[in-house]
């Protein structure tokens, strides 16, 4: 009996809105500090990490909005799943240019994947995600795909 | 760094990393993530069962991209990264990043890296692998 119902699988290939951020060597210099870089052209902020990707898109909303436990409140994008317990699996980027001030990057999210495994302590969910991040113009930046698995 | 003098079997210098509370405080506050895990000790251990404050796994997934890029310097670019975190690891922790050469492809001036975070038990805790384009 597959876990995963004809309506869980129909929500592969939602998207979120567009999310749009702009990027100033400011923001460059304090990732870079409380990262520990060491090469002159993060420290200065001459270009970013290429990890600070992971903050730029967070979302910045009302205190009132934010749970108990300090976090937003989840995007959406993947449904309720059956299995409750969620762990991070694997994030694969694949790169196609630097990130610089001045950069206005558009982040577009959306659900590629959804199946399940027999694990050998049960089923296992697996939800994948990609984001796909561009400039303003459509140069590609970055493609990544995020990995969700539930037990 | 040519492409020339680079070939499979190289170990990249390894770096260790000793995240504190200062660290972590700016490292979320850059990133904007108000995540409790990562500050508040009674939360963390009473609510959430953590042993103690929990280092962002993508720090870790971070400091695999400084081992790269440091030993690369500016004569590569990044064109592939991957990670995945395996285990919590805590404030306290020493954690060693570490890196090998496991492929050079001339065709593309392209070289594979692998990469691991481990722990003070000699534990691997996020594995990774990098891919960079060598400019000469």
């Amino acid at each position: 009996m597959p876990l995963l119902t004809p309506e869980l699988k129909a929500t592969i290939g939602r998207q979120l809105p567009p999310a749009r951020a702009e990027v100033t060597r400011r923001e460059i210099c304090k990732y870079s500090v409380a990262t520990g870089q060491r090469l002159q052209r993060f420290i200065e902020g001459d270009e970013a990490p290429p990890m600070f990707l992971f903050g730029l898109f967070m979302p910045i909303l009302p205190r009132a909005q934010v749970g108990h436990d300090g976090l937003p409140p989840d995007s959406g994008l993947v449904p309720e799943l059956p299995l409750k317990r969620v762990m991070a699996g694997g994030t694969r980027q694949t790169w196609f240019r630097g990130i610089y001030p001045g950069d206005v990057l558009v982040s577009r999210q959306t659900l590629v994947d959804l199946f399940e495994k027999e694990g050998a302590q049960g089923p296992l969910i697996f939800a994948v995600v990609e984001n796909c991040v561009e400039t303003e113009a459509g140069a590609p930046v970055m493609t990544e795909r995020s990995t969700r698995i539930a037990r | 760094m040519v492409l020339s003098e680079v070939h499979a079997g190289i170990v990249l210098p390894e770096r260790t990393f000793r995240p504190d509370e200062v660290q972590l405080f700016m490292y979320n506050a850059a990133i904007w993530n108000s995540h409790r895990i990562h500050y508040d000790q009674p939360y963390t251990t009473g609510e959430e069962g953590h042993p103690g404050i929990v280092i962002d796994g993508p720090l870790q997934g971070d400091f695999l991209t400084q081992l790269v890029l440091e030993w690369v310097g500016e004569d590569a670019a990044l064109t592939g990264f991957e990670y995945s975190n395996r285990k919590a690891a805590y404030i306290g922790d020493t954690l060693v990043a570490r890196g090998q050469v496991t492929e050079v492809r001339e065709t593309d001036r392209e070289v594979e890296v692998e990469l691991a975070i481990l722990n003070e038990s000699g534990d691997v805790i996020t594995p990774g692998k990098a891919r960079m384009r060598f400019h000469q």
